[in-house]
């Protein structure tokens, strides 16, 4: 493998977008959290909720922000590094990109800064409005760029007139076969991720003594969710693997590192092993029979293609997806678990008692975020070397620049990344660290228009004496 | 052909340009003028007058990559692919820019000027290689058979160093008569006796901008100066004139919304100025718009939504905007 332009324009975009998702997947879980918290408080005016708003809408503010100037980044990725492809598909990719920023982006941005800073300044109903605007501004924001990477996966309604994608059928590019998998296995992993983070949070606060009805009412809130959704998004995984079994056949295959079919014989599954491209084989294999054909065929002898069905520069590689997949998957199973023991512990009244619990739960706090970037790493590895499903090869489709000129821009975001969107995530921890307020707003209060502006980052900690410096 | 899609779609994007210019012009203006007022009170200040749509106004600015992408892929692709270098040193700036909003009340407070240095650094680069690539895209692009065939470093010439400085001046002009509106005592002075001299220097820049784009360019010049594009011309140079006159004048009272709207109304003079040079060209200096055109199927898809939708975007923006009105005061409790 060396590194010319395609590779480092490869390395450069998984490294963009792998930062780049963390933050819209908490942004996607928090905003529609948030929503559910204003509405409670709305409705039952227990002043637990409206702390907790205040308490995770600075989380939020924060990880906004990052999610913002990444994404922006992604938006000219395109161009700048896949210069062919935009030129290729752009009629695809543009509009869908188009209609993403004009009904979600806008969206979400003009009502951010009345959910952020409007508390006082606007009445409780439109608050609230606000919030759910930038809440549904998310969902519609990930509707559209999964239509357009669906689209890359399994593309269809088009035609190709002088080398370039024609659209034909705006319905059928949108509603391809793999997009209502991908959106609705995307959407539960973002808010598995944000409630594992909100668990994560309740159980270092409790573990450490730190028990008041605010934190019990997040750990609460969070085990419900994880209770329902980890196996909820199971099934919706099992789901989407059949259908890529379908469209995306050599996927499949380096998924399950399996290579051939003898005759008649079902196809085992292989726990954990090590697949090897070189000599075609998994090494190590660790199977369990029939149990790879019960969970693609769903029956008991069915056969689904092995690798070397496929010629060797169209396999994508199976030593990684094999890996991506299974971390995935377990994590996954591990979430089931800490939602059922969650279950129990309330069944037995302990579910605040529990140290044992909320250890897990701490453990477990980023692991939404892990199985979410393993499972993009799965879906994109597996694609290769397509960029487009059968259509483009991701190396026809890179621009032409030098090796330096991609390098130079490459180490640029590593360094820029790491140190801001580190410093970030520290904030971020701190914020956590310090727990829910009990919030009692100062002067003014919802529908008082004529308080002044606040302000002014939604996320401030600390009354600075430099706020007290006015002078004339 | 019924409708000229390519047209409506040119107008699209010049239009979200046009927003993203004047919108996050001055958001980054304020980062321009930092440096000239360090107390912490006043900083907060600033930052706070813009705290609330910064965003919504960086959105243009995808708008116009997103428009351009889907309407010409073409011109997408080759201008960013000309542009990957300066157009990367730009968004590491917004970066550097966008993350001190949250980030710098956040901060211990000693830790607090790394923050506000991000937001300074950050700002200086967004804008001057903005200003860069508009140089570099005047000075237009060598293409064959679809694909930019010129250098890495093409970008960088005398002339495209100057439209980054410029812009430099013009965004803090921007900038500093949104102050003007928004704030009051210490600082609110403070930008009064600024606007005067950025006032100057950017009619200056003008000035020099006007005389070179035609001696650089020659399908410029040659543009400018045939018979009916001259009469179209003529009253540009007029307008810039009257609404410098008119800014210096209100500087001299006490004004609010006055020099920030003149302001506008110069920005807008000199980047119609801009497009009339380029006109119809989406890639100079010969690449039409009609030539880089996606399929209309495309265009005319995404362009359903834009009319639909962009009027729905500018009443909530609007409101979003009536909202945070008035004066933002000192020392206003942070919460
Ligand atoms: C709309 C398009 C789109 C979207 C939404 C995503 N990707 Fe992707 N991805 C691509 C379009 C793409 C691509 C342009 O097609 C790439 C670039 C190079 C390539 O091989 O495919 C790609 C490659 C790519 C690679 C490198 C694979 C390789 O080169 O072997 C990684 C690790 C990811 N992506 C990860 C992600 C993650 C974490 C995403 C979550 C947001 C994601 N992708 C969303
Ligand atoms: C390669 C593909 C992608 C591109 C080009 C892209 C582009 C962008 C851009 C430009 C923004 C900033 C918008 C603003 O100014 O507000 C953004 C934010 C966002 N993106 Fe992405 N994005 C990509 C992948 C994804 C994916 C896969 C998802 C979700 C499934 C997603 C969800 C979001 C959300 C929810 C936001 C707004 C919230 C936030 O900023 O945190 N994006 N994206
Ligand atoms: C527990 C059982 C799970 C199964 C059986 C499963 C199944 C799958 C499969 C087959 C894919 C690949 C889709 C393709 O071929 O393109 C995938 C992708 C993905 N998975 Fe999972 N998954 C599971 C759990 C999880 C969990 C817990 C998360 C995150 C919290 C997650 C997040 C993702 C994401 C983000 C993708 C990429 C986007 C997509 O293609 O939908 N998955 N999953």
């Amino acid at each position: 493998m060396d590194l010319d332009a395609l590779m480092l324009s490869r390395i450069q975009f998984g490294f963009t977008i792998s930062f780049h998702i963390i933050f819209p997947a908490i942004t996607i879980g928090l905003a529609s959290y948030l929503a559910v918290l204003e509405a409670c408080w709305l409705r039952t005016s227990n002043t637990v909720y409206r702390d907790l708003y205040h308490f995770w809408v600075k989380v939020f503010a924060v990880n906004f922000g990052m999610g913002v100037v990444s994404g922006v980044v992604m938006a000219y990725q395109f161009g700048t590094n896949w210069s062919h492809f935009s030129d290729f598909a752009g009629s695809i990719t543009g509009p869908l990109l188009a209609y993403e920023v004009l009904t979600a982006f806008f969206l979400e941005a003009g009502f951010l800064g009345v959910m952020l800073f409007g508390w006082k300044r606007v009445g409780p109903g439109l608050h609230f409005f606000s919030t759910v605007m930038v809440a549904l501004g998310t969902l519609i924001s990930a509707t559209w760029i999964l239509a357009s990477n669906s689209w890359m996966h399994t593309p269809q309604g088009y035609e190709i007139i002088n080398n370039q994608v024609v659209p034909v059928d705006w319905l059928a590019v949108i509603f391809n076969p793999s997009f209502p998998y991908r959106l609705v296995h995307m959407t539960l992993a973002a808010y598995l991720a944000t409630a594992l983070m909100v668990a994560a949070s309740a159980g270092w606060h409790l573990l450490r003594g730190n028990d008041n009805p605010a934190v019990r009412k997040m750990l609460s809130m969070a085990m419900w969710m994880l209770l329902l959704v980890a196996p909820l998004q199971a099934v919706v995984g099992d789901f989407h693997g059949l259908n890529t079994l379908k469209h995306q056949p050599a996927k499949i295959s380096a998924i399950e590192g399996h290579w051939e079919n003898k005759p008649g014989e079902a196809v085992p599954l292989t726990l954990i092993g090590w697949p090897d491209m070189e000599q075609e084989r998994t090494r190590f294999a660790v199977d369990i029979p029939h149990l790879g054909s019960l969970i693609l065929t769903h029956s008991w002898n069915g056969q689904f293609q092995g690798l070397k069905e496929f010629a060797p520069e169209d396999r994508p590689n199976s030593t990684v997806v094999f890996w991506t997949f299974r971390i995935m998957v377990g994590l996954g199973l591990l979430m089931i678990t800490l939602g059922l023991w969650g279950a129990w512990a309330r069944w037995r009244g302990v579910l605040y008692r529990q140290r044992g619990l909320h250890r897990f739960a701490l453990a477990m706090g980023a692991s939404g975020l892990v199985a979410l970037l393993a499972g993009w790493y799965t879906t994109e590895i597996g694609r290769q070397p397509w960029i487009i499903h059968g259509l483009m090869r991701t190396a026809d489709a890179v621009t032409p620049h030098s090796a330096a000129e991609v390098g130079l821009a490459l180490v640029l975001f590593i360094v820029v990344y790491f140190i801001l969107f580190g410093a970030g995530i520290v904030y971020i921890l701190r914020l956590i660290r310090t727990g829910p307020q009990s919030h009692e707003p100062q002067e003014g209060g919802p529908g008082e228009p004529r308080t002044p502006a606040r302000p002014i980052s939604a996320a401030d900690e600390h009354k600075g004496p430099s706020n007290d410096t006015a002078r004339g | 052909m019924g409708i000229d899609l390519a047209l409506l779609w040119a107008v699209i994007i010049l239009f979200g340009i046009l927003m993203y210019v004047i919108m996050d012009g001055f958001d980054l203006g304020i980062g321009i003028l930092f440096p000239f007022m360090p107390d912490a009170g006043d900083r907060d200040v600033m930052m706070n007058t813009v705290a609330p749509v910064w965003d919504g106004n960086e959105t243009w600015l995808v708008l116009g990559g997103a428009g351009l992408l889907a309407a010409f892929p073409l011109a997408y692709a080759v201008i960013l692919h000309a542009f990957m270098l300066p157009l990367i040193f730009m968004l590491l700036g917004l970066i550097f820019r966008g993350v001190a909003f949250e980030f710098r009340f956040k901060a211990e407070p000693h830790k607090r000027h790394w923050w506000d240095k991000a937001f300074i650094f950050g700002s200086f680069c967004a804008t001057f290689f903005q200003g860069v690539v508009l140089g570099a895209y005047m000075d237009g692009l060598t293409v064959v058979d679809r694909s930019y065939v010129g250098g890495v470093l093409d970008w960088i010439t005398p002339f495209s160093i100057f439209t980054g400085l410029g812009l430099l001046v013009a965004y803090a002009l921007l900038g500093c008569t949104w102050l003007i509106f928004k704030t009051e005592g210490l600082l609110y002075d403070r930008m009064r006796s600024l606007a005067r001299p950025l006032t100057l220097v950017l009619l200056a820049i003008i000035v020099v901008i006007s005389i070179w784009t035609p001696l650089a360019h020659q399908a410029i010049a040659d543009r400018w100066f045939s018979f009916p594009n001259l009469i179209w011309f003529a009253p540009v140079p007029v307008l810039v004139a009257l609404a410098a006159y008119y800014l210096l004048r209100f500087l001299e009272q006490k004004p609010h919304a006055g020099p920030f709207l003149l302001t506008l109304v110069l920005i807008f003079l000199g980047y119609s100025g801009l497009g009339i040079s380029i006109w119809p060209n989406i890639i100079p200096p010969d690449i039409s718009i009609w030539e880089a055109s996606g399929p209309p199927q495309s265009q005319g898809f995404a362009l359903v939504g834009a009319l639909l939708i962009v009027p729905f975007i500018l009443m909530y923006t609007a409101w979003s905007y009536y909202v945070f009105r008035g004066k933002v005061r000192h020392g206003e409790g942070y919460h």
